[in-house]
Order: structure tokens, then C-alpha cells, then sequence
């Protein structure tokens, strides 16, 4: 492997880490929010521990987004020098005013939110909150703009051979990135929803298998209280009945969400990246239909071993045109009109390393393309139809004692995880070969494309990427782990790991010295 | 000179000038955990002056990173691919140091605590040393081509400006936070961090003198000097100051020991934002690494709107929690079992 197959390994896994962090933050910051909002309004005691746990879970993701963020920013820089020289004029901006604007608010409201428990009076606490989560939403925001300038390239003029930036309204304003904002966001809520859902399944599971909470005769819970487990008071059996009920609600309406933006995009993309569309197809021939299954050698990306199995004919029309009828172009046909307009060899300029002069492969892997697309909204529906079942099975206040019922719940999380991950696979190797997708609106004088071959650095060598990988690959590795241990340990706590006032092993009591008493601090590390 | 790549340049040297003076403090405490806590109760009073306010001022980083990128690509471009190997150790420190802050308290395990303990103090140390190593070098020049591109290996960073450079941030991080902790906690904390800054002031914050004077040297521009002289002034008043226990004019003074250096050493090597050793011709200067007027006009809005916002709101934090700290006031640590019967 060379220098820049292995940048592209090392950005394709640390941001897809990064992206394992970042819908949780994003999702469950927003409800968390509005759980302490609902108990501000009403004072009811589960809104007030619901806000505390989800809380406490919120903060062990929140660090690990922060703590690989940083490496997102600074890898443009160092891996991706030449990338970073091209799109710096247009590419910068968004990515600064994602720091000015979305990250200082961030961390110093959650800041506040987090030690102000007490300390600050409750209005202001609450504000502090909301502020936290709106500029996480608005961090979002940039950052969309600035991937999305990748995919569709507005709002710039060529001069020097470099983009300029002439038109800051279109760059912010680019239909690509408001359907992918809109996207990304409600794939976030999908995810806090699942997480919702599945760990207040295990709680309600776990107290009737405590034989805390029974069910009578008309199949309606009867609620319990145990005075030998600290929290698991009436109250409790209230905090996971209504988060289950929040999240699989908050699950649906968000793949109801992803839906309708999904399908925007698509009709974007065909406008704007049709040889995606074609790969995510495996369509080699023009045509109108959706592939179920399309078998063969998918790799071979030559399109002549690919064989459809299952079809929908006119699908694949709509999704492109809301008609059923348009024939939609397929890889076969689109090459040539590739070659034409970008040409069959990358140059002979010496950015492209060995690369100068070799033929360019226009047909992204099709594979990961085809089954990206599809684990995406797969992964995606199936969380929602097990949101929906839950749901229903819980309407009479609990769930069932079976334990497969709760494992599935459980191991239902990671659903809209994968279709996240999938979607961004699906999206960035769908791209490829260029790291900045032409646009096909633009005139030929005006083109701005990038292929990746050009856009690593050349000054650093495969041996530093490979330690920076190895090194970075490991401790993610690591650090994974030990995230999934420390929130299996306060998931398995119950409300009363985030709330030590609920009793139990070890209190919460003032300091030693007895003189604590007001002056203790609620909250310290 | 033209205007917007000119104010560009000086917002990145307050950006830097603002990392260095919060993060700072947080850094060196962060540093001192293993060697000046004395205990389990010390080591978490420690954590917690810096508690709510250490994210915030790492975004100050952060953010000098992404002004870089979006004023001077070209400057981002070069600077932090030839300095590949010590960003990848001060991002995998600061990734340590920042999940340790959070996870440190949530096990109740003394190895566990060791183990995080080790992170953030070396965490905090690798991470210093490399963003001034980093500073330095922008200061002092790289072995770059003329496409801007480093040659000489990857370890052609490795110079002894760089090094001088990684050890005066270290010095400054560790005195400011012994300052810090004099100003913010109470007991025995206090006492000794005040005595480490009288006894300490002067060889910690010798390296961060030396770079500005090399700087100075290599530029030779007379006002220069000018600032120099005030730096070490300042350094002097605040090492007067706290030993004559006055620690607020301590602490301020060498705010102001840092504003000047630091004034000192950009001002001196303007316009030239990251010199070539190889040859002056492909240096990168504030014209001709810079983005387009465009551009910059519009981040200069952004700026003007943002950077007063920011400063404001963090200032209130600061208030917020402005009431010095002692062991005693910390809760006692919260363990917990499953809520499940056994
Ligand atoms: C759709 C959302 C999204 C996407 C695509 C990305 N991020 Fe991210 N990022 C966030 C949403 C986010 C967030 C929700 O705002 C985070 C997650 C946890 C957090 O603290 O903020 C965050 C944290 C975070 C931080 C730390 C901020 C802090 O210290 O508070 C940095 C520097 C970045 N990100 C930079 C990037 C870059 C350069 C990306 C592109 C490759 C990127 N992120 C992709
Ligand atoms: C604004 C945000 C983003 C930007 C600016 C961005 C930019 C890039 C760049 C420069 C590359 C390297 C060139 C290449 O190999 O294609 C890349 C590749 C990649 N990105 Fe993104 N990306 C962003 C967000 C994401 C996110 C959030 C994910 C997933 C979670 C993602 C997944 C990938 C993957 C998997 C690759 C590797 C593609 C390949 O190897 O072919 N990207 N992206
Ligand atoms: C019916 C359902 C869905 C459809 C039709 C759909 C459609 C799409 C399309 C066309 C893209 C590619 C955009 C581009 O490359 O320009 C995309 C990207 C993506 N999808 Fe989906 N999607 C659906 C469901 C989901 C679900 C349920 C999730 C997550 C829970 C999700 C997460 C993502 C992500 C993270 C991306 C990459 C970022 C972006 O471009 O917005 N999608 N989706």
C-alpha cells in the first residue's frame, strides 16, 4: 500500500469513529434537554432522575467525540496537505466558524450545565443546557457545509488553479448540505431514540425479573417498590416506562424524518453525482428500476458480471424524478460521458506520484456502494419497526420477562449506528475517485474537481502514516472499550449511578472535615 | 502590506497568545497531578479548579487550527504536515488528557485513578511540548521546498529551537499553573504553589525568554527589543510581586510577560508566517500564503461578531466559578452497584 491508500484507510476509520460518538451527542443532548425542560414545567421527580441518568450517559459519549474531533481537524492539515492547499480559500471558512461559533459555546456551556448543578439558579442552568445542544446541532451545521462543498462544489470561481470563494451565500446555502443537515440530524434522533428505548427495556425487564413490578389480571402493570435496591422506588418504574415511551416514538418519527430527507438527496444526487446513484444501483444499463438484490461480481467493476435478481421496476424513476418512467442513466453509459469531460488518465503533474499518467476508474466500488445504500435504510427501517413493536407490546406499563425480548432490545442500539456508518461509507466512497465531485452544472472553464490521488500530502511519508494509524487505530480500539464498560457500569446502576442522594453503596454526603455542610460542591470530578 | 491578511495574522496571534495563557494554567495543572499533589483528595481538588473551564479553553486551540486553515491553507498545509509525527503525539495526548478529566472519577479503583492520573500528567505534558515546539518552529523555519512540502526526512523537525520552543511552553504552563492554584485554592494547596512560584518563577519562564530573544535576534528589528525589554520586566514585577504575597499582580504581571513575548516574537518575524531554512525565496509569508480577500472579509465579520462573544461568555464562567476551592468542599466519591437484586 502506498501513501495515500493508507490516508484514505486512516481518515475513512477515525471519522467513522468520530461519527460513532457524534449522533449520540447529538441526539440525546436534544432530549436530554427537553427532559430537563419537562422538568422545570412540572416538577415531577422521574423528569429530574430521567435528566440526571441520561445525562450522566451523555457526558461519557460527549468526552469521546471532543477527544477525536481534534484529530479530525488536524488531519486535513497533516495528511492531506495538497487537499487542504486547494480547498483552503472556500473549505477553511465553514470549518473556523464551526470553532468560533459552535464548539466555544459547546464546551463552555456544558461546562456550566455540568459543575452549575446548585450553583446556578434553575432558569439559567436549564438555558445553559439548551445552549450546549444548539450549538452542537449548529456544529453540525458547518460541518455539513464543508463536507457538502466536497460533493457539490458552489458558490466559486476558478483563478490560479485554485477555487475562490466568490459567492459565501450559495456555499452556506447549498441545497446538498440543507438536505444533508436535515438527514444527518434526524439520523442522530434515530439513534438517541434506539438508546432510549433499548435501556429502559432492560430496566423495566430487570425490575419485573426483580419481581418488583407485576403485571394482573387485564395484562396492566402493577407497579412496586423494592426497599432492598437503592432507586428502585415507584418513581423509577415511571423514568423508564416514559423514556421507552419518548424513544420509540422519537425513533419513528426520526426514520419517517431520514426518509423523506433521504429521498431528497437521492433526487440531488442524480443531478449532481449520477455515477453514485449508478454504483448504488449496480445499474449498468440505462433504465427505471430499483435493484432488491443484485448478484454477480459486483467488484468486477465492469459491470458485465452483474447479474438483478429482484426489481421493482419504476422505482428507481421516482426516487430520481417522482415519475415512473425516466430512464435513469447506468454505469455503462455514464463512463464514456466521464472520460469525455475529465479525461481517461489522471496528468502527468508530479502531485500524482506514481499515479501520473495511469488510467482513472470512474465506477466507485460498487459493492460497498450497493450494500451501503442498502444496510443504511435497512438498518434505519428495522430499528423503527422495533420501535413500533415495542411500543406496542409496552402500552400496559412494562414489558415482558423474556430475556431474548430484552436482548434483542438491547442489541437493537446498534442498528441506527450502523445505518449512520453505512451512510457516510455509502456517500464518501461513492465520491470517488474525486475528493471534490465535479459539478455537473458548472461550464467546462469553470470545473472545479480534485481527484483523491492528488489531495495527499506529498511531503509525508507512508511509514509516518502508518505509525500515525497503527497509533491512532490502537487507542481508539482501546478507548472503545473502555467507553462500552463505563456505560455498561452506570446503565446496570440505574438512576441512582447518576444520583447518589438516592442512596446506597457510599453517599454523597459532604467532604471530610464536617465544616462541608452548603459549601460542598453538588457536582466534582 | 495588504490589510485583511495583516489583521488575519494578528487574530492568530491572539488566538495563540489566549491558548497559551488559559489552557495554560490547565495544562500545568494537569502536569503537577503526580508530582506536586500529595494525595487521592489534593490530585481531585486539583482536577476540579480546572473542572469547568479546561474544554473551553482547548476550543481556543481548536479554533487557532481552523483560522489558519480558513486566512492562511497554505501556512495550515505546511506547518502541520511537515511536523506529522509530533501532532500525531500531542493529538493521542490530548485524547488521553481529555478522557481522563471525564473518566478518572467514574470507578472507584485505585488503579484505575493511577492509570488516569498518569494520563493526564503526561498527557498534559507531551501536548505542551509539542504545540510549542510547533510555535517555535513556525517562528524559526522548517526545511521546506518551494511547493512548501518538507524535505529531510520525517524527522527534520527535530532542531534545537524546536526544543527550546516545546520547553518554554512546558516553563510557562507550569508556573502560571502554580499561580493559578495560589489564586484558586485554599490549605495546604495554596501554600505550596506559592512557594514553587517564588522559588521556580525564574527557571520556569527562562526558556519562553530565551525563544523571544532568539527571535529577535534572527529578525533584528529594533522595536523588537522594545518588547523584549518589557517582557522581562513584566517577568520581573511578577516574581516581586509574589513574593512579596501579592498574588493577583503576580498572576497578572505574567499575563503580561506572555502578552509582550509573544507580541515580541510574532511582530518579529511578520510577515514571514513560516520561514524556509533551504531557501528565503519559498517562504511562506502572510501574502502569499493567504486566502482571497473574499474570503477573508467575510471571516472578518465573523470574527468581530464571535471573538467579542466568546470572550465575554467565558469571562462569566470564570465568574461563575471564581470562589476558591479546598479539599473540603469536594464531595465524597459516589459508588455504585447494578440496581438489580443478587
Ligand atoms: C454531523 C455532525 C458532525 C460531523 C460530520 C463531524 N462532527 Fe466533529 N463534532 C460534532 C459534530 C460533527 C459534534 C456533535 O459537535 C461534536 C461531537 C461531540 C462533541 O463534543 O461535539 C464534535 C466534536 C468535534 C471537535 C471537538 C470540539 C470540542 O472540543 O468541543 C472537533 C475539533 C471536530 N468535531 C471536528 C470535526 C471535523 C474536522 C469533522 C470532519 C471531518 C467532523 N468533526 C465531523
Ligand atoms: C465535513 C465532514 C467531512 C469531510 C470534510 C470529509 C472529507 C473526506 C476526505 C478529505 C476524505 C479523504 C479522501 C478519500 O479517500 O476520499 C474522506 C474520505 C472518507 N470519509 Fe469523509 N469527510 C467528512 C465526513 C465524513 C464522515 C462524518 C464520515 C463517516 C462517518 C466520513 C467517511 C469517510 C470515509 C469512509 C472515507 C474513505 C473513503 C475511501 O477510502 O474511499 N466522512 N472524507
Ligand atoms: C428511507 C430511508 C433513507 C433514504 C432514502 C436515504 C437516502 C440517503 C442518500 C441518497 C444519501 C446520500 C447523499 C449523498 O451522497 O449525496 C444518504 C446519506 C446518509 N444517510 Fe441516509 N437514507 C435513509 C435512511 C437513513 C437512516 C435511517 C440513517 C441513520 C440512522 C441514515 C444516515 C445517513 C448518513 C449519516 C448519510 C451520510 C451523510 C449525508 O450525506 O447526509 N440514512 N442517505
Amino acid at each position: 500500500m502506498d501513501a495515500l491508500e493508507i490516508a484514505r484507510w486512516q481518515f475513512g476509520i477515525v471519522t467513522v469513529y468520530h461519527f460513532l460518538m457524534v449522533p449520540l451527542t447529538i441526539g440525546l443532548g436534544l432530549l436530554v434537554a427537553v427532559l430537563q425542560t419537562v422538568w422545570h414545567r412540572t416538577g415531577k421527580e422521574e423528569y429530574l432522575r430521567a435528566t440526571k441518568f441520561w445525562g450522566k450517559l451523555f457526558l461519557i459519549n460527549f468526552i469521546m467525540g471532543v477527544a477525536t474531533g481534534i484529530v479530525q481537524e488536524f488531519q486535513f492539515g497533516m495528511a492531506w496537505s495538497e487537499y487542504s492547499r486547494f480547498v483552503g480559500d472556500v473549505f477553511g471558512a465553514p470549518l473556523a466558524m464551526e470553532s468560533l461559533l459552535a464548539f466555544f459555546v459547546e464546551s463552555t456551556f456544558l461546562g456550566l450545565w455540568i459543575f452549575g448543578w446548585k450553583k446556578l439558579p434553575a432558569k439559567i442552568h436549564l438555558a445553559c443546557l439548551w445552549v450546549a445542544v444548539v450549538g452542537s446541532v449548529v456544529s453540525a451545521y458547518f460541518i455539513l457545509v464543508a463536507n457538502s462543498w466536497m460533493q457539490h462544489p458552489v458558490g466559486v470561481q476558478m483563478a490560479n488553479g485554485k477555487p475562490h470563494m466568490v459567492d459565501a451565500w450559495a456555499v452556506f446555502t447549498n441545497n446538498t448540505a440543507l438536505v444533508a443537515f436535515f438527514h444527518t440530524i434526524t439520523g442522530a434522533l434515530a439513534v438517541a431514540g434506539a438508546f432510549l428505548l433499548g435501556i429502559a427495556w432492560y430496566h423495566l425487564w430487570r425490575r419485573r425479573r426483580d419481581g418488583i413490578d407485576t403485571v394482573g389480571a387485564d395484562g396492566r402493570v402493577v407497579v412496586g417498590e423494592s426497599v432492598a435496591i437503592p432507586g428502585r422506588d415507584k418513581a423509577d418504574h415511571a423514568v423508564w416506562i416514559k423514556s421507552l415511551r419518548i424513544g420509540a416514538v422519537v425513533a419513528m418519527l426520526a426514520f419517517a424524518g431520514t426518509a423523506i430527507s433521504g429521498d431528497m438527496q437521492g433526487k440531488l444526487m442524480f443531478e449532481q453525482q449520477p455515477m453514485k446513484m449508478a454504483a448504488a444501483e449496480a445499474a449498468c444499463h440505462d433504465g427505471t428500476s430499483f435493484s432488491i438484490l443484485s448478484l454477480g461480481d459486483l467488484s468486477s467493476r465492469d459491470c458485465s458480471k452483474v447479474v438483478a435478481v429482484m426489481e421493482v421496476p419504476g422505482l428507481l424513476s421516482f426516487l430520481a424524478h417522482n415519475d415512473f418512467s425516466t430512464d435513469i442513466k447506468g454505469v455503462n453509459t455514464l463512463v464514456p460521458e466521464y472520460q469525455a469531460k475529465y479525461g481517461t488518465r489522471l496528468p502527468d503533474n508530479p502531485i500524482y506520484g506514481d499515479r501520473a499518467g495511469q488510467p482513472i476508474n470512474y465506477v466507485p466500488v460498487m459493492p460497498v456502494t450497493y450494500w451501503g445504500f442498502r444496510m443504511m435504510i435497512g438498518f434505519g427501517g428495522l430499528a423503527a419497526l422495533a420501535a413500533f413493536i415495542a411500543f406496542f407490546i409496552a402500552r400496559k406499563g412494562t414489558v415482558p420477562e423474556s430475556k431474548w425480548l430484552m436482548r434483542l432490545a438491547l442489541v437493537g442500539i446498534l442498528a441506527p449506528f450502523g445505518a449512520n456508518a453505512a451512510g457516510w461509507i455509502f456517500t464518501e466512497m461513492g465520491r470517488q475517485p474525486f475528493v471534490v465531485a465535479p459539478n455537473p452544472a458548472m461550464s467546462g472553464i469553470d470545473q472545479v474537481f480534485m481527484f483523491t490521488a492528488a489531495a495527499v500530502s506529498p511531503g509525508v511519508s507512508a511509514g509516518e502514516l502508518v505509525f500515525s494509524l497503527v497509533a491512532l487505530g490502537s487507542v481508539y480500539a482501546v478507548l472503545l472499550v473502555v467507553e462500552v464498560r463505563l456505560l455498561t457500569k452506570y446503565i446496570r446502576g440505574g438512576v441512582a449511578s447518576a444520583m447518589p442522594e438516592l442512596g446506597g453503596h457510599g453517599t454523597g454526603g459532604p467532604g471530610p472535615g464536617g465544616e462541608g455542610g452548603d459549601d460542598v460542591l453538588a457536582f466534582a470530578y | 502590506m495588504d490589510f485583511l491578511p495583516t489583521l488575519w495574522f494578528v487574530l492568530i496571534a491572539v488566538l495563540w497568545t489566549g491558548y497559551l495563557f488559559l489552557e495554560g494554567f490547565d495544562l500545568g495543572v494537569g502536569m503537577l497531578m503526580k508530582a506536586f499533589a500529595r494525595d487521592e483528595r489534593e490530585r481531585r481538588l486539583l482536577l476540579n479548579t480546572v473542572g469547568p473551564v479546561w474544554d473551553g479553553n482547548e476550543v481556543w486551540l481548536i479554533t487557532a487550527g481552523g483560522a489558519t486553515f480558513a486566512a492562511f491553507p497554505l501556512w495550515y498545509a505546511s506547518l502541520f504536515s511537515s511536523l506529522y509525527i509530533p501532532l500525531v503525539f500531542v493529538l493521542l495526548a490530548l485524547i488521553f488528557r481529555a478522557v481522563a478529566f471525564e473518566y478518572r472519577g467514574k470507578v472507584q479503583h485505585d488503579t484505575w485513578r493511577r492509570v488516569w492520573d498518569w494520563a493526564i500528567a503526561v498527557g498534559s505534558l507531551v501536548a505542551a511540548f509539542g504545540i510549542g515546539m510547533m510555535l517555535a518552529l513556525t517562528t524559526t523555519g522548517l526545511p521546506l521546498d518551494a511547493n512548501g512540502d518538507r524535505v529531510g526526512g520525517p524527522f527534520a523537525w527535530f532542531t534545537w529551537p524546536g526544543v527550546l520552543g516545546g520547553l518554554a511552553v512546558v516553563g510557562f504552563c507550569l508556573i502560571q499553573a502554580a499561580a493559578f492554584l495560589a489564586l484558586k485554592t485554599d490549605g495546604g494547596v495554596r501554600h505550596r504553589a506559592r512557594a514553587l512560584v517564588r522559588r521556580w518563577l525564574p527557571a520556569g519562564l527562562l526558556p519562553l525568554a530565551a525563544w523571544v530573544v532568539l527571535v529577535a535576534v534572527q529578525n533584528g528589528k529594533g522595536f523588537s527589543w522594545i518588547l523584549v525589554a518589557v517582557a522581562i520586566a513584566a517577568a520581573v514585577v511578577s516574581w516581586l510581586a509574589t513574593r512579596a504575597g501579592r498574588e493577583g499582580v503576580g498572576f497578572l504581571a505574567m499575563g503580561a510577560f506572555l502578552l509582550a513575548g509573544s507580541a515580541a516574537i510574532f511582530s518579529g518575524v511578520f510577515p514571514v508566517v513560516l520561514p524556509s531554512t533551504l531557501d528565503h525565496a519559498w517562504d511562506l509569508t502572510v501574502a502569499n500564503a493567504s486566502s482571497s480577500p473574499y474570503t477573508l472579509g467575510l471571516m472578518s465579520v465573523v470574527a468581530a461578531i464571535g471573538v467579542p462573544l466568546v470572550i465575554a461568555y467565558q469571562a462569566w464562567t470564570y465568574w461563575v466559578f471564581r470562589k476558591r476551592i479546598s479539599v473540603h468542599h469536594l464531595p465524597e466519591p459516589h459508588d455504585f452497584a447494578p440496581a438489580i437484586a443478587r
